[in-house]
């Protein structure tokens, strides 16, 4: 009989999951399972409603990433009714973008993942969280993460309405202009933020890069992955969070594909496995092999560690320097999943700098950002970078102009598979001889906890068990066994 | 085939015309359906949508609200804006499930003891081959 | 003495909720020198069995956003209520029904088949000797309270954070108000608009208009215009931020303590509005009205008197 350890619930991330871990009768990982016990069912009960409503219902899939939902959702509406937006709406947009993702990425980093590192993995359960970190960087460092917080927060309010789940986005544009004095407060906070992204860049050297045992832990093996990876890129290659092109890049580093937003099902499928309620993502060339690594698999990566394995640089000096010295000391592409935080950190000052630039260009501040639809809505496409990876809106509207059908891939999605090795991988790496404790459970979790997943979001639609097909593998590494469920509950071991 | 069950309507008439109506059909012997429980208020303006939903909650066949003719409502405005509510609830609860033929609005005035009947009797006989209706929901208080 | 213990809790939620508290920002410090916060997923990593360990009653106040979807979120929030004192129903989800309460508007076994056809997933899968369990999914939505005995409410999608700050002093205080008490003020979101003074003693409403349709004048009441903003009939102490962002309310907040069913007595509101009395009139100027479900039952669905869609 097999000791299960459980891991319930997972916690420092948005949504909900537990980790089954089946211990063999030696104490080694005999299978793990990443299960995601949630649903709500989005796509099915948006069916009826009205276009312009959809950035404000489908923004509450999730209320860490709201805004992500709402600007996927608006670009989507802004194809479906075949309208143009000012170039002030799309610089608003993108500025409100902008300081979304720099305070997102700042709760990840200090409130969610950065825990982890700060005050250590295997540190007593109590002080793994926000609280441990202030404790280990000091108070002031500390009210100056809660402080930047709160002032990207409170811009957010003044131009699209509410932090959480804003109001803004229109189809043609965006419900109000920028006044001067709001445009100068994003002026000032920008300049801020981005002296405090250059700050937690050197918290992240000094906490992480400074300390071997945390380096071993990210290029180790247990934590590394060979997959395609994934990201929104502009014209010059160059990442960019709410518009332009999308780029594929295969294990080995070269361009595999490249597609704009409305033909993303060419090259993007999902499948749900006979023993899975999630619906998996993977890119149609190569196409599905399983739950492999490597250039022959369909499955990809997306977000911080994917955009910047995509991009060729980044538009901005201050990240663009950080970025070099990223390639130059894990080289390119970068496969280990621990390596998703110093990414993060290196998009946190993109963020910032973006958003100052986009501050201070009088365009965003022109009183003119509303184009009026004509057209009847049809169908429409909108992707836009989350912080979490690419998450893509695809509305059909009826003859009564309502919406008929939604499809949401969302952000987490992408990662799901890449999540079901590494959770597997990691457990079956750190748990050995029987010796399970709470910080190495801990350490399993930051398999996941890496990719700053959204189980929420991924489950807008599907439930559920996201199972891993689990590889048993003797000491020499010989597979064992394989087992695999199917929806009807039975088991097939090979 | 399920057996036919006889619909339970809630009928919601206003005091100064449907209700006098009924009682007009009362003592003329006017027979019509035994189907309709009737509410007297006091205009057929005062008629709240939530009782509406809650007469359908509780497994209502049908709703029948009558109110005065148009423009003779005893308070001026009244039957105006049940006409209003009426247009925008028929069409949500149309969406909730509630088919047409079991949510009406008439204008029944107090003399009109034989419009009442027939008014009556077509509703029953539209509503009855649609068989028993089933809530999704259990009733909460 | 010791501090008294506080737990946070999301069911069927999108963590906004969870959000809105980190959103006290500084003041976040000070719950924590007051509290001792013992579970609180999206933050700290305490787990459902440190949960199953603590004294029944241990903790002061628990807040419990999210609407009941599966029995697992059923299971903790009867959990959470065996092990505190006080719980709150926090948020719009957990109140209401939330947003994911439009679920209710298609029969479950549909919902089920549209997404997995003949294969339903299943609660409890067993072999050899694996036991893996996934919750069972329930027939509709639920709000908290139909669940479990909820003391408080906190409302709003998400709730702000000075409600919330407002919500904390007041249960940690020493008089908390009368049980069954929303813990927002109870009047309409008018009082409170910053754009109160243009709106007409006497409104009636001659073609509404969707959002997309017009550009809104950014000082004039909005539904003056003729969007459709439902702050005349929900609940205030958001101080109006969709207003302040040139959109028209969509009553989040729910009702005040004088309504049972949101959706219902707001249909009836915003119907009353148009100005005429002849029927296909009427048709026209509320024909821009063309989702009512989701825009009067948008957050309240699962309280509503129907609770979801009739079936025949």
């Amino acid at each position: 009989m097999n000791t299960k350890v459980s891991i319930e619930p997972i916690t420092r991330l948005e949504g909900h999951g537990k980790i089954e871990i089946y211990l063999d009768d030696k104490g080694n990982v005999d299978r793990a399972w990443f299960q995601v016990p949630e649903l709500r069912g989005f796509e099915k009960f948006v069916q009826g409603r009205l276009p312009e409503d959809m950035p404000q219902i489908t923004s509450r899939i999730c209320g860490v990433c709201p805004t992500a939902h709402h600007m996927a959702s608006t670009k989507a509406l802004d194809d479906l009714y075949k309208v143009t937006p000012p170039a002030a709406a799309k610089k608003v947009r993108e500025l409100v973008y902008s300081t979304f993702m720099a305070e997102d990425h700042t709760l990840h980093f200090y409130f969610l993942g950065g825990p982890d590192f700060v005050v250590g993995p295997t540190a007593p359960k109590a002080e793994r969280n926000v609280l441990g970190v202030i404790a280990k960087v000091g108070i002031e460092t500390g009210q100056k993460v809660i402080a930047m917080r709160r002032k990207l927060r409170e811009l957010t309010a003044l131009a699209a309405g509410k932090p959480i789940h804003p109001v803004f986005g229109l189809p043609g544009g965006v419900a109000k202009p920028l006044s001067a004095d709001i445009l100068a407060q994003f002026k000032t906070v920008a300049a801020e933020a981005v002296d405090f992204a250059l700050f937690t860049l050197d918290v992240f050297d000094k906490i992480v890069l400074k300390n071997s045992g945390y380096v071993d832990l990210i290029v180790s093996d247990g934590f590394t992955h060979k997959t395609y990876y994934m990201g929104m890129v502009d014209e010059k290659n160059r990442l960019n969070f709410y518009d332009g092109t999308m780029r594929v890049v295969a294990p080995e580093g070269n361009e595999s594909a490249r597609f704009a937003s409305r033909d993303y099902a060419q090259y993007i499928a999902e499948r749900t496995e006979p023993w899975s309620y999630m619906k998996f993502t993977y890119l149609k060339a190569p196409g599905w092999t399983g739950f492999n690594e490597g250039s022959s698999s369909g499955i990809y990566c997306v977000a911080p560690l994917a955009r910047l394995n995509v991009t060729d640089a980044l538009a901005t000096p201050h990240a663009q320097a950080a970025y070099e010295q990223y390639i130059k000391t894990l080289g390119k592409p970068v496969h280990h999943t621990l390596a998703n935080h110093w990414a993060r950190v290196i998009e946190l000052l993109y963020a910032a700098e973006r958003m100052q630039e986009l501050a201070n260009d009088p365009e965003t501040g022109d009183s003119n950002v509303r184009t009026l639809p004509t057209e009847q809505p049809r169908e429409g496409i909108g992707i836009v970078e989350a912080p979490r990876g690419t998450l893509i809106h695809h509305y059909k509207a009826g003859e009564d102009g309502r919406i008929s059908n939604a499809n949401l891939i969302v952000a987490t999605q992408n990662n799901a598979a890449r999540i079901a090795l590494g959770v597997d991988k990691a457990a079956r790496t750190l748990i050995t001889g029987g010796k399970v404790d709470d910080g190495i459970l801990n350490m399993v979790e930051m398999a996941f906890r890496a990719y700053d997943p959204c189980l929420g979001c991924a489950t807008h639609s599907l439930p559920g068990s996201m199972p891993l097909r689990v590889n048993v593998h003797n000491p020499q590494g010989d597979m064992l066994t394989t087992v695999r469920r199917d929806s009807d509950g039975s088991i097939h071991r090979t | 085939m399920p057996e036919a069950v006889e619909p339970k309507i809630l009928a919601i008439f206003c005091n100064w015309c449907t209700y006098l109506a009924a009682d007009l059909a009362g003592t003329s012997r006017i027979k019509y359906p035994a189907n309709i429980r009737v509410v007297r208020v006091m205009c057929s303006g005062r008629v709240d949508p939530q009782f509406v939903m809650d007469a359908f909650a509780k497994g209502a066949d049908g709703v029948l609200i009558g109110g005065c003719h148009p423009g003779d409502c005893h308070y001026q405005e009244g039957n105006y804006k049940c006409l209003r509510r009426f247009e925008l609830l028929r069409r949500m609860v149309k969406e909730m499930g509630i088919e047409d033929e079991r949510f009406r609005l008439e204008w029944i005035s107090a003399s009109e003891g034989d419009r009442l009947r027939t008014v009556v009797t077509d509703m029953v006989e539209k509503i009855r081959p649609l068989g028993p209706r089933q809530t999704l929901t259990e009733v909460t208080q | 003495m010791s501090k008294p213990k506080v737990a946070f809790y999301w069911c069927a939620s999108c963590g906004g909720c969870e959000e809105t508290v980190l959103d006290l920002a500084e003041a976040v410090l000070d719950v924590v020198k007051a509290v001792d916060i013992v579970f609180w997923p999206v933050a700290m990593d305490f787990k459902e069995s440190d949960v199953q360990a603590m004294e029944d009653g241990s903790i002061a106040v628990a807040f419990i956003n999210g609407a009941i979807c599966n029995s697992h979120q059923r299971h903790m929030a009867e959990l959470l209520r065996r092990k505190a004192q006080t719980v709150v129903a926090f948020g719009a989800c957990a109140q209401l029904g939330g947003i994911p309460g439009l679920a209710n508007m298609n029969h479950h076994k549909d919902l089920v088949e549209a997404i997995y056809g003949s294969d339903a997933p299943q609660e409890i899968w067993k072999s050899n000797g694996y036991e893996l369990t996934l919750p069972r999914f329930a027939d509709k939505v639920q709000a908290l309270d139909r669940v479990i005995a909820v003391e408080y409410y906190v409302p709003g999608c998400p709730p702000t954070p000075k409600i919330t700050q407002q919500a904390l002093d007041a249960l940690l205080g020493g008089s908390p108000p009368p049980k069954g008490t929303v813990l927002a003020p109870d009047q309409a979101l008018c009082e409170d608009c910053p754009r109160r003074e243009t709106r007409p003693e006497k409104l009636l409403i001659k073609e509404f208009k969707r959002p997309h349709e017009i550009v809104a004048d950014q000082e004039k009441c909005l539904l003056a215009q003729g969007l459709l903003c439902l702050g005349p009939e929900t609940r205030s102490g958001c101080e109006a931020p969709c207003i302040k962002g040139n959109m028209p309310c969509t009553g989040c907040f729910g009702p005040t303590s004088r309504v049972r069913d949101f959706g219902a007595k707001a249909l009836s509101a915003v119907a009353s509005l148009a100005d005429s009395n002849e029927e296909l009139d009427i048709e026209r100027i509320l024909a821009p009205i063309a989702d009512p479900v989701g825009t009067f039952y948008r957050y309240s669905l699962p309280t509503s008197l129907a609770g979801g869609k009739f079936t025949k």
